[in-house]
């Protein structure tokens, strides 16, 4: 008996690894296909959530009216950033708060759209706070208003971050043309 | 025979942003690096379409980032797994008038994507492209892609031949290292494979695939050594297995086997002991359970192996259940609730952790299953498809509500328009009228810097005057009274002190007059401003409910259709993945069967042996 269960074992054992089921080898080609089929609706809903985008943007937020904010942190910043607050003439826009996801993409220089929306053309103000904590610990935050004029065409604002230390504004709001 | 490994320095990076210059690039980017795949694809598509659409694409601040935008277009589709895709985007870069650098990074990137596709002729033409320059934290992988794909189309000593260079390259230890001795071992040099294999299991490295990679180095050396009766360098292949590493399992087992083989049983019950008290779902910990008893057996020790054979028939039957349990929960459509879970899936072990829900006991058994690559890509593929079953969803919402606000916005303007437009009519003749006197009096000025017409200039008072004198004059004219010629004289006295003033103060009126039309002017200014804001306001109301109903029930249509594909392609791949997991838990719970059977009779053996030692008084423990 003893036999039997060696060999038994040391066969099973010298197959070298677990193979995969040989159900999935006949299910491979179908799933192969199934992989064409789920590219060509991917590209489909792709080439929707493009046109959907246009007629949103056209119907919510039109050119005359459109102001869109953008965060970003200077190059290099290390701080983290937990929140953001944006008023536009007095009125909350958005208060964002941060994965750890987001501010890493954000540390690595892309830019975040925080914020789409309509204004009246002319003269308006935009207030920006942040917090968040320094290397050390500590807390911190900051407060800034800037005026900015609407035009016809859309306004594109960019907000930029910057800690303490790293002798920028801690924020800056400018223009992206 | 063993595969070969893939390095991860293959995965897919986005480009870096700094010193970004367009908005939206860095939009995509911001999606991407989260791993936000359709969002980025979204973003970037719209912006480089916009981008080529444009008359003077250099004016545009894309253009800053265009190449790097094309290749990030290609690796967000890859990580998106639309292979098709990426391969016409790299292609598209790979043909385009691009530099040296450029061009042979695109190569690699296409031999990389015909690769992962399993398409190692495509996967070699494009490598072949590859000449001149190229960049140089890609050079090590090029090569290390190129021996893959030499490995895979059966030519090891071509791959062995490419490894050698690249022993020692920063990234890829370990790897290159292994994939040296598996190129050896299929070319048939059995030598320096079990040499190479034996140095890349003493890789060190502190990341887990570098650890992981020498794992698998070793237990290939050690079963080799095995198969050929090399029991004591088998065994020290073995033990040099990480203990808590996912051979570690298989190590112990495989020790105990390299023991066993050279008949010292006393050691090989060390690792099997340790493995027993394992998971109980894994494979190896369940051979341990048959093993373990055997080398007691072979120990004279019958009435020990007897015990732990009885208890290996109760842990085999309780997996049995568990496996039952499983196929029958995955029938009852548990298995694909529990995978589109959002808990799940904010976690990338989430396989791992699939198996600690309380709802989804069916993962016990399928660990290696889904670690596969053809099992991965198609349980990726039916997470894809649920969220865009979800986007779509939330979009067919979204018409809905888009409906609303035109109809709130028709319901809003059209009563109002009419009126406005009267007003805007009425006003709109004013300012024409207004807007003639002006260009009147512009041509009147400019006409008298050449010739000076002093009386244009008079005030209204003296205008009046003026005509009041000229009909006097010619009153006088029709009289015959004696006082006529004084009073002509006196007419004419007034006549000319009018005249002397408008001639005297002439440059001070004209200056004055053009200060006036410049003042006019800036007034006019300000109306067209705002006669043109109206015009944008009135144009913005119309267009704020007016053409949309083509587009809506356009893309209304396109949703419907895109929800059914999904549904159909959700319910077809989702029946794939059950069948093939229902599949390998049956062929777990065979073996399961398989090993209860030798367990059955081994217990009945052991027992009786053991009795018949007792009553011959033998040394039976």
């Amino acid at each position: 008996m003893s036999q039997a269960i060696r060999s038994f074992l040391l066969s099973t054992l010298l197959c070298i690894c677990v193979a995969p089921a040989s159900a999935q080898d006949a299910y491979r080609e179908q799933m192969k296909g199934l992989d064409e089929q789920v590219q060509e609706v991917k590209s489909d809903v792709l080439s929707i959530a493009a046109e959907l985008t246009q007629l949103e943007e056209k119907l919510l937020y039109p050119s005359n009216t459109h102001v869109a904010v953008f965060v970003t942190l200077a190059q290099g910043e290390t701080f983290r950033l937990d929140a953001v607050q944006v008023h536009i003439d007095g009125q909350l826009a958005t208060h964002y708060i941060y994965s750890f996801k987001e501010l890493e993409a954000l540390q690595k220089g892309s830019v975040q759209r925080i914020y789409t929306g309509n204004v009246a053309t002319g003269s308006h103000e935009i207030e920006v706070s942040l917090s968040g904590k320094l290397p050390s610990g500590k807390d911190y935050s900051h407060t800034q208003r800037f005026p900015f004029s609407k035009d016809v065409g859309p306004k594109l604002l960019n907000v930029t971050l910057a800690g303490p230390d790293s002798g920028k504004p801690a924020i800056d709001v400018g223009d992206w043309h | 025979m063993p595969g070969f490994a893939l390095a991860t320095v293959l995965a897919v990076q986005p480009s870096s942003a700094a010193d970004l210059k367009d908005l939206y690039f860095g939009e995509a980017l911001y999606h991407a690096y989260q791993g936000q795949y359709f969002e980025a694809l979204e973003r970037l598509d719209a912006e480089l379409a916009q981008h080529r659409r444009l008359d003077e694409p250099q004016l545009d601040s894309l253009q800053y980032h265009v190449g790097q935008a094309e290749f990030s277009v290609g690796d967000f589709e890859l990580s998106y797994r639309m292979h098709h895709r990426a391969g016409r985007a790299i292609r598209a870069v790979l043909e385009g008038n691009v530099d040296e650098l450029v061009r042979n990074e695109a190569a690699f990137r296409l031999a990389r994507i015909h690769f992962q596709k399993g398409q190692m002729e495509s996967a070699l033409e494009a490598l072949d492209r590859i000449d001149g320059k190229v960049p140089e934290a890609i050079r090590d992988e090029i090569e290390f892609l190129r021996a893959n794909v030499y490995l895979a189309v059966g030519r090891p000593a071509d791959a062995a031949d490419v490894l050698k260079g690249l022993q020692g390259a920063k990234g890829l230890s370990g790897f290159a290292a292994y994939n040296l001795g598996i190129a050896e071992l299929q070319a048939g040099r059995s030598k320096e494979a079990l040499q190479q294999l034996d140095k890349a299991g003493q890789s060190k490295g502190a990341d887990r695939a570098t650890a992981a990679i020498a794992d698998k180095s070793n237990m290939v050396l050690g079963r080799l050594m095995l198969e050929s009766a090399n029991f004591e360098r088998a065994q020290k292949s073995f033990d040099h297995v990480h203990l808590e590493g996912p051979y570690s399992n298989q190590a112990l087992l495989s020790a105990g086997w390299a023991y066993a083989s050279a008949e010292n049983y006393e050691r090989a019950l060390v690792p099997w002991n340790l493995l027993i008290q394992r998971d109980a779902t894994d494979s190896a910990v369940q051979e341990a359970k048959l093993a373990l008893p055997y080398a007691y057996a072979k120990l004279n020790a019958y009435g020990r192996a007897a015990l732990l054979y009885d208890q290996a028939l109760g842990s085999f039957g309780e997996e049995i259940t568990k496996v039952d349990a499983s196929i029958k929960s995955i029938r009852e459509g548990r298995f694909l609730e529990a995978l589109v879970r959002e808990e799940i899936r904010q976690d990338k072990e989430w396989v791992v952790r699939l198996r600690a829900l309380p709802a989804a006991p069916e993962t016990y058994y399928l660990t290696t299953l889904m670690a596969s690559h053809d099992f991965q890509t198609a349980l990726q593929n039916y997470l894809d498809m649920e969220d865009l079953r979800k986007k779509l969803v939330a979009w067919q919402t979204n018409f809905d509500a888009f409906d609303d606000i035109i109809g709130l916005r028709r319901a809003n303007y059209e009563p109002l328009l009419p009126a406005v437009d009267a007003q805007f009519r009425e006003l709109d003749s004013q300012i024409r009228l207004r807007m003639e006197q002006r260009d009147n009096l512009e041509k009147r000025l400019q006409a008298i810097l050449t010739a000076p017409r002093p009386d244009l200039l008079a005030t209204a008072d003296e205008r009046i005057d003026l005509e009041r004198l000229r009909k006097i004059q010619v009153a006088l004219k029709a009289t015959n009274d004696p006082q006529t010629a004084a009073l002509q004289k006196r007419v004419q006295y007034l006549q000319g002190a009018l005249s002397w003033g408008l001639r005297t103060e002439y440059h001070e009126r004209l200056t004055q007059a053009h200060k006036h039309l410049r003042a006019l002017n800036e007034d006019v200014a300000v109306l067209k401003a705002r006669y043109e804001a109206f015009v944008r306001t009135r144009q913005a109301a119309v267009h704020s409910y007016v053409g949309y109903d083509l587009p809506i029930n356009r893309l209304r249509t396109r949703v419907r259709e895109s929800l059914q594909q999904v549904n159909t392609l959700m319910a077809r791949q989702g029946q794939l993945i059950e069948t093939v997991a229902i599949n390998e838990l049956k062929t777990r719970g065979e073996r399961l069967e398989r090993y209860q059977t030798q367990a059955r009779y081994a217990v009945a053996d052991s027992y009786d042996r053991a009795t018949r030692l007792q009553m011959g008084g033998g040394g039976g423990r």
